[in-house]
């Protein structure tokens, strides 16, 4: 095909797509969602995706919401703020969607926060930071628990067990360097003492100079790792190849089974804060979260065939809570939406009680994340501190 | 003491990975003067493939087997489909066209595979051994001994067959060696499919230090590239030194001066090198006809 | 064809752009059609830079996107941290764009081919740690907000607004282009990019003509960044990553080293390509890599040659 021609087919095969693609029914309640697909976050954007469709479809299935059906619309922002914010401008302009639910990573989420504030259009987000949600903006909720929660929680723990000496180390993506920066803000009203700091790249192999580094540091009586993803994984065996025998804890970042898998016998005796989802069936029958982490546990694993992941949790409970507030206000009108989901009480979620204000739009605190221990390759809870 | 050890021997592990990256750009660009980004994906095909067919029954040899030969499949539809077509394209797009064929085989994997990272079990048990009073990981012995065994098979291939000869004489003038008889477009293809099954290699004899996930392919071929470049792109030796020299000053780097900033230290020395060594540290200068 | 006929031959290229570029809001259903237009616009601006560079001086850089992050920092840092307004930023931050390519390129540009692509790879790769880490100043990997530009009394914040000022600047920027092709200088960087030995023999002086087009091609990028960060009122560091490197270079090629025009195409298809290619989910990827390949591979040369050529084979 000469040249010309193959622009031009090029160019209506784009066109064709575009219009296949914006192709939609009426009459229904549109719900966006821009995730990380793919890219550096999508171990958290791939199992939100996931979630959302099944739910969305399961919800469906049960007649939809107010009687009318739901239609999700989801982007991948490949990690990229600037892309989140163009598919925010589609998802308002283009698709038209009621409300939001998404925003993998904090730097998508407060790009695309100007937009939803401008479009007066309810957003909850599905990432970690204290920013998204301090100051309090009018129209942005979130649903996982802040990193800063996430330090105290450890911090707790690490006073019960009268360790007071700590070593960080982190990994410079946007959840470590995060969680980092809380740890270090609140670790003295907590009488901890950071004695030393490393750091390693998101995709690194080796972390085992760091380590050394920490390890030879006197003084030292626990390690803290803030990252997510791989990383973790790989330092948690490198700290055990290097035998450093002192207390490890990782953060929520890695609450999944497949840090197990992958950390191996090395990941004994590690603990961490996560949601309640991580230990389903080791919850008390009389814990008021069990019903909805086991069936949620269930469904996610039969239909995705994936072990569940936290933040496929978080946007369980995203969804769920805009889904209650549209049905509570009867109506799928923004701004009614808005005012019922800032009044959320006592909804119970894969990440806790949900309780929000017009003063906390999270609605989560500290009771929200159990600390476990890895114990014979599986989850085991600790009892819980006085915090 | 122990502690300088330790930084010497993650600098050796993390190189040698790095090493078995950088010895596929050269052999690439060796025959065809094509640097071909998508070699990190050589190595992710290699991990993964392997991860999967294990995962799906098939007993762990074998399934290392059939990755490989995944994997020079792709490598020889790669040059057979994409770099063959294209012929005499100027050097910029060749190498947009292997970074095409890198986002390509990404996006592959993301639907044959999945979004998570795996690992494989170490071929010589796990248990750390005590060197000097470092703890070394079997593994990376194992690694830097594939490193010097590719480095040996390449060197015996160049230098003492036929086939070798020919890769050379493709390598410095393409015209002749068609004058001579030589079937350049076979010659080209074969270095890809050895660079692929190197990269397959790495990839399996790597995944039980460095896991695998379907996007590896990207950091580690930057690194590659940048270890090739150091040592002198042309020379297998000069791959596996730059890439230890790349790896050793990361280590070092973290231990002792920064770790947020290693990587920044390394890429800043990488730059000295070429500044001072126009050619690379093991590079042959080259004669610019006018 | 005398020299001011080729001229008006180039400068009808960019009337016709310019008329386009005034009758395109018409056909836009909504912003966001403006929006991917404005983008389109932002980042042709540093691809006619980088076109520079590559196109005409024949040097490669797969670190160009670290000038596009000095300039957005700039205005970021700079309207944030140290309250100078906006639209004085933009300016810092080209003089900073500029002066900092003038001190690296000194040494890089003395390398040639892949170990010059090693060296800009390196710099762009250091640029981004830099921005990365310094979260004191820069706000970390998760960037920062850029406060909205103020011109006089008037905030600008609606994509239309941006959409005339990013036209309006690539225009300028394409016609300083042209200008600078048809120039002594212009066929300097020719004549360096044909063969540096001949061009040194010529009495070219090519290190001082290399610098020069890089720190040119560098400022081109810092302003396209510090627009891309006004325009979305945030800033992360991989915008200086090297993923956004390959990017650019990618538009350079895909629209045609050397053409003007073709840097509006090649910055076009690479905006617009992944929003058309949505519906596709997860094939998404696949068949953008296809597609890239697809083009290297057929119109090698890049569309606007291939047009061109189609287009004067036609005629024949």
């Amino acid at each position: 095909m000469p040249a010309p021609q193959r622009i031009i087919f090029s160019a209506a095969l784009g066109l064709a797509i575009t219009i296949a693609g914006g192709f939609s029914a009426s009459a229904q309640i549109k719900i966006g969602a821009v995730l990380s697909v793919t890219g550096p976050a999508s171990f958290l954007g791939d199992p939100e995706k996931k979630t959302l469709e099944i739910y969305v479809a399961d919800i469906n299935a049960k007649g939809g919401v107010n009687g009318n059906q739901l239609q999700l619309v989801v982007y991948d922002d490949g990690g990229d703020a600037n892309a989140a914010r163009t598919f925010a401008t589609r998802l308002i302009e283009e698709d038209k969607i009621d409300a939001m639910v998404g925003g993998t990573s904090t730097g998508a989420t407060l790009a695309m926060i100007p937009i939803f504030e401008d479009a007066q259009t309810p957003f909850i987000s599905l990432a970690g930071a204290i920013q998204i949600i301090e100051p309090v903006r009018k129209w942005v909720f979130k649903t996982p628990h802040t990193d800063k929660m996430a330090c105290e929680k450890i911090f707790a723990d690490l006073k019960q067990r009268q360790l007071t000496t700590i070593g960080m180390i982190s990994g410079t993506d946007a959840f470590g360097k995060s969680m980092r920066d809380q740890c270090v803000g609140v670790a003295k009203q907590w009488g901890i003492k950071i004695a030393h700091e490393e750091s390693y790249g998101p995709r690194d192999s080796d972390m085992t100079p760091q380590l050394t580094n920490i390890a030879n540091t006197a003084g030292i009586q626990a390690v803290v790792n803030p990252g997510f993803g791989q990383g973790p994984a790989i330092v948690t065996r490198n700290y055990r190849q290097l035998s450093v025998n002192l207390p490890l804890y990782e953060s929520h970042g890695v609450a999944s089974k497949q840090y197990i898998e992958l950390a191996g016998a090395a990941a004994e005796g590690v603990r961490l804060p996560a949601a309640a989802l991580l230990v389903a069936d080791k919850l008390a029958d009389s814990d008021p979260q069990k019903p909805v982490v086991v069936d949620y546990t269930r469904t996610y694993q039969q239909k995705s065939g994936q072990a569940v992941s936290t933040f496929g949790g978080h946007a369980y409970d995203g969804l769920m809570i805009l889904v209650r507030a549209m049905q509570r206000a009867k109506s799928a009108d923004k701004a009614k939406v808005r005012d019922e989901i800032e009044k959320t009480k006592g909804y119970v979620g894969t990440g806790g009680i949900v309780t929000m204000s017009p003063s906390d739009h999270m609605g989560l605190d500290l009771s929200a994340f159990r600390m476990l221990e890895i114990k014979n390759g599986d989850w085991a809870l600790v009892p819980d501190v006085k915090s | 003491m122990a502690e300088f050890l330790q930084f010497f021997f993650s600098g050796l592990t993390v190189g040698a990975v790095y090493a078995l990256v950088a010895l596929g750009f050269t052999l690439i660009y060796n025959a065809s003067d094509v640097i071909n980004f998508a070699q990190g994906e050589f190595v992710m095909l290699g991990g993964m493939s392997t991860v999967f067919l294990a995962a799906a029954g098939m007993p762990l040899p074998l399934a290392a087997g059939a990755a490989v030969v995944v994997t020079i499949a792709v490598g020889l539809a790669l040059h057979r489909l994409a770099i063959e077509p294209a012929g005499d394209a100027s050097p910029v797009t060749l190498i947009m066209i292997t970074i095409g064929a890198s986002i390509f085989l990404r996006g592959a994997a993301e639907v044959v595979f999945d979004k998570r990272f795996h690992s494989l079990p170490p071929m010589l048990g796990a248990p750390p051994l005590q060197i000097g009073g470092a703890a070394v990981l079997p593994q990376s012995l194992v690694v830097l001994a594939g490193a010097g065994i590719v480095v040996v098979l390449l060197w015996l291939m160049i230098d003492r067959t036929l086939l070798g000869k020919a890769v050379v004489a493709t390598a410095v003038n393409r015209l002749a060696a068609r004058l001579v008889g030589i079937d350049t477009r076979r010659i080209v293809g074969l270095s890809f499919a050895i660079s692929a099954a190197i990269g397959a290699v790495a990839g399996i004899l790597v995944t039980p230090i460095t896991l695998t996930s379907y996007d590896v392919g990207t950091l580690l071929a930057l690194k590659g590239f940048a270890a090739a470049m150091l040592g002198g792109i042309g020379s297998a030796l000069g791959a596996v030194v730059g890439a230890l020299v790349l790896g050793m000053l990361e280590a070092f780097s973290a231990g002792y001066l920064s770790s947020k900033y290693k990587d920044a230290i390394a890429f800043l020395v990488i730059l000295a090198v070429l500044l001072t060594m126009p050619q690379g540290l093991l590079g042959k200068g080259k004669v610019e006809r006018v | 064809m005398t020299v001011s006929a080729l001229t008006a031959h180039r400068l009808v290229g960019l009337a016709v752009i310019a008329a386009i570029v005034i009758l395109l809001p018409a056909f836009f259903p909504s912003t966001y059609y403006t929006r991917v237009a404005t983008l389109v616009f932002i980042f042709a601006l540093a691809v006619v830079g980088l076109n520079l560079l590559m196109g005409f001086a024949g040097q490669v850089s797969l670190g160009h996107a670290g000038f596009v992050g000095i300039g957005g920092y700039s205005v970021a840092i700079g309207a944030t941290h140290l309250g100078i307004p906006a639209w004085l930023c933009i300016f810092v931050g080209a003089a900073l764009s500029g002066l900092i390519a003038f001190l690296v390129g000194r040494p890089i540009l003395r390398l040639r081919g892949h170990y010059l692509a090693v060296a800009t790879l390196g710099f762009g790769v250091l640029v981004a740690i830099v921005l990365t880490n310094e979260a004191a100043w820069t706000g970390g990997p998760d960037g920062m907000t850029v406060p909205r530009l103020t011109l006089l009394t008037w905030q600008v914040r609606s994509a239309n607004a941006w959409y005339w000022i990013a036209t309006s600047s690539f225009l300028v920027g394409a016609l300083l282009a042209l200008n600078l092709n048809d120039s002594p200088t212009g066929r300097a960087l020719r004549a360096i990019h044909d063969s540096e030995v001949a061009a040194a023999v010529l009495g070219i002086d090519v290190s001082h003509q290399k610098l020069a087009i890089f720190a040119v091609s560098a400022i081109y990028a810092s302003v396209s960044g510090s627009y891309l960060a006004l325009f979305n009122g945030h800033i992360t560091p991989d915008v200086s990553g090297f993923l956004s490197s390959i990017e650019l270079v990618a538009m350079v090629v895909l629209g045609g080293m050397g053409s003007v025009t073709g840097s509006l195409i090649g910055a076009a298809v690479l905006v617009v390509l992944p929003q058309t290619l949505t519906a596709l989910h997860e094939y998404e990827h696949m068949v953008l890599g296809l597609i890239l390949m697809g083009f290297m591979i057929f119109l090698r040369r890049g569309i606007m040659p291939g047009l061109a050529t189609a287009i004067a084979g036609r005629r024949l």
